[in-house]
């Protein structure tokens, strides 16, 4: 036993009103709120005289250095006093110097169990034998997610505003006046064949020793970033675009940002619940080792690298 | 043994010393010179002359070691990449620059040799 609702009925219900707006049929702010295009300012012709008035007054009587004997003192006073304020404070910053622990004492409030607790456990926890890698890259995976997140949000941001349509590009290569800088300049060509693929084997050995030696993540994606940059700069965007368009630009970046964050909550959620995690930490100081450490530094360097070629190239020309 | 020690010191104070004044004119000629290239040359030559006297002191200190190969790798990577920046802000201020000529004077290449030569011929008469 069913009725079918009528048109008007049914079109009070919530569920209407929910798919019209999920079929995009409706915009919900038109009719809801109050919409006026913005009016051009004008400035009356009596304000503007006012203000200038003022100015004017403002000029010759308040800021008159030379016949205001109030300011004068006070320009005086307030350099004297600007003196006497920083070196005040260089004392007291200098006097609170001498109260703190000296370096590597054994009593300092930072030799706490927290610190001890990362160096005498982190090798068995995490399996890497970079203590500081692996303290950001699994105990406070949470924290560096974020951060991640950041470099995405920030190029998303630069994106909106600075994007311009492929066919623009195209249109304004010659008028706009990126024209001027030196273009296949044959010095710089020969130095950036010879120094880019080292830039780039650094970043990449940087990036997968993250781990074992001092590095990670964010100092090799750098490393290559700026790499792309330098490989922009001697042989143009024609070169780079074979390779590096905004289809593998979107590919990479949310492949790193999806992964990142799956291992991460798959790692804390066994991990805090004391099951048995099956990521194998591996043998400590092999380059296959240290669990998680090893994909989520691979992610977050290609994230890191994206980031800095994209800020380059969405400055320099409004596109990928 | 002791006297070799002290001739690598001396020679490490030497380099040095010699690496940190030449730092030091750089950024004095940084702040002092007003036109773009004459501040380009002088930081290029910090870049290039007074790193390479620090690190060539600090190798010579440290002894054959592998931080000492890293060093000269530092130095070579230095030597590629500064003069081709200094060379690149050259370039773009020959081409964007319209009031260059007030400030310098522009030689073919074939007038410059003449008067490299010109020069030489003088300061032989000279001596």
């Amino acid at each position: 036993m069913s009725h079918i609702r009528k048109q008007s009925e049914y079109e009070k219900t919530f569920a209407f009103h929910f798919f019209r707006w999920l079929g995009g049929e409706k915009d919900a702010f038109m009719g809801n709120m109050e919409m006026h295009p913005q009016k051009e300012y004008a400035e009356a012709e009596t304000t503007i005289e006012e203000r200038l008035r003022d100015r004017r007054q403002a000029l010759s009587e308040v800021y008159d250095r030379r016949h205001n004997k109030e300011l004068k003192f006070f320009n005086v006073l307030y350099k004297c006093m600007s003196v006497v304020f920083c070196i005040a404070l260089v004392f007291v910053l200098v006097y609170m110097v001498s109260y703190l622990p000296s370096v590597g004492a054994e009593d300092k409030p930072t030799n706490n169990i927290v610190s001890e607790t990362y160096i005498s456990d982190g090798l068995k926890d995490t399996g890497a034998v970079n203590i500081v890698t692996g303290m950001i890259l699994s105990y406070r995976a949470f924290d560096t997610f974020g951060e991640t997140n950041v470099l995405f949000i920030a190029t998303c941001c630069v994106m909106i505003m600075l994007m311009v349509d492929e066919d623009k590009i195209r249109e304004n290569k010659e008028s706009n006046d990126r024209g001027f800088e030196p273009k296949n300049n044959l010095i710089l060509k020969k130095v950036a064949t010879l120094i880019v693929p080292l830039v780039f084997l650094f970043g990449i050995y940087i990036i997968l020793n993250g781990h074992l030696s001092p590095g990670g993540g964010f100092s090799g994606g750098a490393m290559i970033g700026a790499g792309m940059i330098l490989y922009v700069a001697a042989f143009g965007f024609d070169k780079t675009e074979k390779f590096f368009n905004e289809k593998v630009y979107k590919c990479i970046k949310v492949t790193a940002l999806i992964c990142y964050g799956c291992i991460v909550t798959y790692y804390f959620l066994t991990g805090a619940n004391g099951l048995e995690s099956i990521i194998p930490l591996g043998k400590a100081g092999k380059i296959l080792s240290g669990g998680i450490t090893l994909p989520i530094n691979i992610f977050v360097g290609s994230e890191v690298a994206c980031t800095m070629y994209a800020f380059y190239a969405l400055f320099r020309r409004g596109g990928l | 043994m002791a006297a070799i020690e002290w001739i690598r010191f001396g020679i490490v104070i030497v380099l040095l010393v010699f690496g940190m004044s030449i730092f030091f004119l750089e950024i004095f000629g940084v702040y002092r010179f007003k036109f773009v290239l004459n501040r380009m040359q002088i930081a290029a030559t910090g870049d290039t002359l007074g790193i390479g006297l620090c690190l060539i002191g600090l190798m010579v200190a440290n002894g054959w070691d592998a931080t000492t190969a890293k060093l000269a790798l530092v130095i070579v990577f230095l030597w590629c990449a500064s003069p081709v920046s200094s060379h690149m802000i050259a370039r773009l201020e020959y081409t964007t620059d319209q009031t260059l000529l007030e400030n310098c004077r522009m030689v073919s290449m074939e007038e410059a040799e003449k008067e490299a030569v010109r020069k030489g011929d003088g300061e032989d008469a000279d001596i």
